[in-house]
């Protein structure tokens, strides 16, 4: 199997998401080489997750500003209240649409325009959340050729996420959470 | 989605339809969205082509060019806005405390809203300018490309059911006085005070197309300029700056910046939390 050299990481979560973040995001090296775009469903107002990932992460953590240019060895966490997309440029764009699913940000917008734009290159990740979005957006990564990771639904805090984009997504491989991590750091060290 | 669309070799085809649907709009139409960020205007033209009932966006601007309903119904899709009044309260805050007592050094203002969408903006800043007993005095433009939107703007008529969000907003700004003294309530509406927009002129302008057409003190542009490319934003932001009078101020969205403009040394980061700048002396 063929396999296109990984270009950016997606990352989309929800109910539970920063017990299931504080296994993956701790254990990317400060080196990592791909950039880390990451959607948690949190409520308006400001979400504390950059200065949370900041103290535990020794990769750099930060929120986006409209056109900032996406560079490696960055998480990149959506702003609560808007959407965070890909330009083909890559570049970060945000929006203010309606929310997808009662979310903004919403992580099959991400998904969607990473898909465009990264292609093969993209390693989506859906892991726990009490909702659909995501599904949608992983099958857009699948059909691009990127490859889709789903957290393994019987170890999740909510299994709702994970099982809808398993079944929207039936390329996604399943995977432990532990397991999640160690498949990013492998694909950085690529 | 249409994956098979996207094997063939070379430009994807439903980027070439993009392209080539913008470009038909703006010749037949002149709604230039040319310029736009693309990958929003990308996912909000592939919900306009399923909700509309076309089978491609090739489909749709075969409809688009021979029929001006569907370009009303289109515009709905690419110029959708949503907020709220007093969106971002600390943003108001620092108007309030930090940018009011240089208004007032001026005998008269003019203050553009740009981008108003359906006014909650605008009546924000009509509510803080009447409670900083500067309202008399100031003339306020607010202008937008789409008609719909500035008719719900000018007839300041929301849902009943947005009012608890808005007062909230109000009061976390640093507010005088009551939000609901200056609407009343009917049908289930509540219809905002006529004489908050008395000297209000509102008007179809384009910031893609249209120049500059008044000196202002304050230019407030919050979460338009995100959906433009960086060339369109330049173009905008060379506008704001020759609209705004020497050490006039600019306001933006919390997440939009001047860092990437080619103006940035045009201005002064005036509060730099709140996304408020001040055009340098000459």
């Amino acid at each position: 199997m063929t396999v296109a050299r990984a270009q950016a990481v997606v990352i989309g979560a929800s109910a539970g998401a920063v017990q299931a973040l504080s296994h993956i995001l701790p254990q990317l090296p400060a080196s990592y080489p791909l950039p880390v775009l990451v959607v948690v469903h949190v409520p308006a107002a400001p979400s504390g997750l950059v200065a949370l990932f900041s103290a535990k992460c020794a990769i750099r953590v930060r929120e986006p500003e409209d056109k900032e240019p996406i560079v490696p060895g960055t998480v990149y966490f959506a702003p609560p209240s808007y959407h965070m997309l890909v330009e083909s440029d890559r570049s970060i764009a945000l929006s203010m649409d309606e929310p997808v699913l009662f979310s903004r940000p919403s992580i099959d917008i991400l998904f969607e325009s990473a898909a465009d734009s990264y292609g093969a290159g993209l390693v989506g990740v859906v892991l726990t959340g009490a909702n659909e979005d995501g599904a949608a957006g992983a099958a857009m990564v699948a059909a691009a050729g990127g490859t889709v990771l789903v957290q393994d639904p019987q170890h999740a805090f909510a299994t709702a996420m994970p099982r809808a984009a398993r079944e929207r997504c039936p390329a996604a491989q399943t995977l432990p959470l532990n397991t999640i991590a160690d498949y990013l750091v492998r694909l950085g060290a690529i | 989605m249409d994956a098979a669309l996207n094997l063939a070799a070379g430009e994807p085809v439903e980027d070439i339809e993009i392209h080539l649907l913008l470009e038909a709009l703006y010749r037949r139409y002149h709604y230039d969205f040319r310029h736009y960020a693309r990958a929003s205007i990308k996912r909000r033209l592939r919900q306009a082509r399923t909700q509309l009932g076309f089978v491609s966006l090739s489909a749709l601007q075969d409809a688009l060019l021979r029929d001006e309903a569907v370009v009303t119904r289109l515009l709905d899709y690419l110029t959708v806005q949503v907020s709220e009044m007093f969106r971002d309260p600390g943003y108001f805050r620092a108007i309030r405390e930090k940018v009011v007592p240089h208004l007032r050094t001026y005998p008269s203002l003019k203050i553009w809203i740009a981008g108003c969408s359906g006014g909650e903006e605008l009546y924000s800043f009509a509510i803080l300018l009447h409670e900083e007993g500067l309202l008399d005095r100031t003339l306020l433009y607010a202008t937008d490309i789409n008609p719909a939107a500035l008719e719900i703007a000018q007839s300041g008529v929301y849902a009943l059911d947005r009012i608890a969000a808005f007062t909230q907003n109000h009061q976390r700004s640093g507010g005088k006085s009551s939000l609901s003294d200056y609407y009343a309530t009917a049908y289930g509406r509540a219809v905002f005070d006529k004489r908050l927009r008395d000297k209000v002129v509102f008007s179809d302008h384009s910031l893609v197309t249209d120049a500059v057409f008044a000196e202002c003190q304050f230019v407030s542009c919050r979460n338009v300029m995100i959906y433009f490319d960086r060339p369109l934003q330049d173009r905008a932001i060379g506008l704001f700056r020759d609209s705004l009078s020497r050490r006039g101020f600019l306001g933006l969205g919390s997440k939009e910046t001047l860092r990437f403009s080619e103006h940035a040394n045009a201005f002064t980061e005036f509060v730099r939390e709140e996304k408020i700048y001040q055009r340098r002396e000459a």
